[in-house]
């Protein structure tokens, strides 16, 4: 699994990256109660918009930490949102992307990366 | 949420350490540091306070105390006396009321465009007929005291209160947590408040509230204000909420909240809050901006404040602009968020009259995508007021 700054997670198997927002992130945004996730078929670049969660009190976006083309989104958010708060890390995934350059993914952190990073907040 | 300068210092209020002791998320609120949630997180501190009693700090707020120079000792006259002069700045009628009631109001511009919304009480006790109790929000109350002292000058005298902290207790177990520590305070219905004692210091107590359940508004003296928080939230009944879920909690109850549903060019008939133009003031037409006021009453608004179920998709946030089912653009959403209670996105929305009818059926426009959304009566979550005993 590899970090963002903005406290996205990449899991890569193949060609193919699940992609979620980590536990930090999610303590951060409280109780979601609503995720906006992509259209199966759209293309993304590293940093565009990629899903938006609600909490009772806002919206927050979250960004593709790579580029590629969304081949799934995790229906299940949309009758179980809070799946993101309980396994951020897990089940609580928003998109798999097929990713357009794997190199992209090298350059994100690593978990001791990502940990020295969240004791710099 | 902040737009102050960096460096700006943070006001605090009584209780920010204890706020910081029970792990409290502390953000800046019309610059003030206050508790946006605690570790249960506003979801939770929103449905416990609809089950069981919600301690909140609104120290923020502007509590006050507005008193005659000279005193006749007629209580009657002298009620009338400071009633009149608040009188023209507001909506209300002050005159009226009777000893330990309180009144929702609002402070009006010339165009009878929403100054503040505001609470007015005469107190109960005999020594201080002459005097009123006003509570002023948080945001404007540096103005809204300048404007009463204007037009008070010479007669009256108007002494801020905010130095103290101002405990909100609402909920259903509220009577029983409040009324635990001062028993007199389960003897007041909705809108009425008095002095209660409380380790030697005078407390005010009033039967109000902003979240649409049953429960009290106290204003306590700094010196006790955080043994009195404490012995609040002793009581396992008890929990702290934050600010995050008395936004939630509000927009429940339908409470339009300042700054956001209200505003300078908002009239009072556009925001629904035509039962706060007192009966006698209308027959008057003494209300400031009456020309205004009059001609919406009798010809109706170009604008009005309803309710929204969003019956799909996303919160419509503060904003997200409202479209009837062609897809014109109607109005916009003042106030929106996902309703814990009903769990389902609710907004307050200013649209024309025409399509203001509890029923119709509207769209709201969400980052490009319209979504259904259907005018509903308002309160969103029932009022559980105790207006008798």
């Amino acid at each position: 699994m590899r970090f963002t700054k903005d406290h996205e997670w990449v899991e890569l198997s193949g060609d193919v990256a699940t992609i979620g927002v980590t536990a930090y992130a999610a303590e951060q945004l409280g109780d979601v109660v609503f995720v906006e996730t992509p259209e199966v078929g759209k293309t993304v670049k590293a940093g565009d918009n990629l899903a938006v969660v609600e909490s009772v009190k806002a919206a927050s976006d979250v960004y593709a930490p790579i580029s590629g083309e969304v081949v799934e989104a995790n229906a299940a958010l949309s009758d179980a949102p809070e799946t993101v708060n309980a396994a951020p890390e897990a089940a609580g995934w928003f998109a798999k992307l097929k990713v357009a350059n794997p190199a992209e993914v090298d350059r994100l952190m690593d978990r001791a990366a990502y940990e020295a990073y969240l004791q710099t907040l | 949420m902040s737009d102050l300068p960096a460096g700006t210092v943070l006001k605090t209020t009584p209780l920010t350490e204890a706020h910081v002791a029970l792990g409290a998320k502390m953000v800046e609120f019309a610059g003030y540091d206050m508790p946006v949630q605690y570790p249960d997180g506003v979801l939770k501190e929103h449905l416990w306070t609809r089950d069981e009693a919600g301690v909140f700090d609104v120290s923020h707020m502007g509590p006050s105390f507005l008193t005659l120079n000279n005193r006749s000792g007629d209580p009657d006259a002298d009620h009338k006396a400071v009633a009149a002069l608040v009188e023209p700045l507001i909506c209300g009628d002050i005159g009226g009321l009777k000893r330990g009631q309180l009144r929702y109001t609002l402070l009006l511009n010339d165009d009878g465009g929403i100054l503040d919304d505001l609470m007015i009480g005469r107190p109960a006790e005999a020594d201080a007929q002459g005097s009123l109790q006003i509570v002023v929000n948080a945001g404007t109350k540096d103005a809204d005291f300048a404007r009463i002292e204007q037009a008070v000058a010479g007669e009256a005298r108007l002494e801020r209160a905010d130095e103290n902290a101002l405990i909100a207790v609402q909920g259903p177990k509220a009577v029983d947590v409040v009324g635990r520590l001062m028993p007199e305070a389960r003897e007041l219905v909705f809108m009425t408040f008095r002095r209660i004692g409380w380790q030697g210091h005078d407390l005010s107590v009033s039967r109000s509230g902003y979240t649409g359940e049953d429960g009290y508004e106290i204003l306590v003296p700094r010196p006790v204000a955080a043994s009195f928080w404490n012995t609040l939230l002793a009581d396992e009944r008890a929990r702290p909420i934050g600010l995050g879920a008395r936004d939630s909690l509000r927009l429940e109850a339908g409470l339009p909240l300042y700054g956001h549903d209200l505003d300078t060019s908002v009239s009072p008939v556009e925001a629904d809050l035509g039962f706060a133009l007192s009966k006698r003031r209308r027959e008057a037409g003494d209300i400031p901006g009456w020309t205004r006021i009059a001609r919406e009453m009798t010809h109706g608004p170009s604008r009005v404040r309803v309710g929204l179920k969003v019956l799909e998709g996303a919160p419509a946030r503060e904003g997200a602009e409202v479209a009837d089912e062609a897809g014109t653009v109607i109005g916009r959403v003042t106030s929106g968020g996902f309703s814990p209670s009903l769990r389902q996105p609710i907004a307050l929305a200013f649209v024309p009259p025409i399509h203001s009818q509890a029923g119709t059926k509207l769209k709201v426009l969400v980052r490009g995508k319209a979504q259904a959304a259907e005018v509903v009566p308002t309160p969103f979550v029932a009022h559980r007021y105790v207006r008798k005993l």
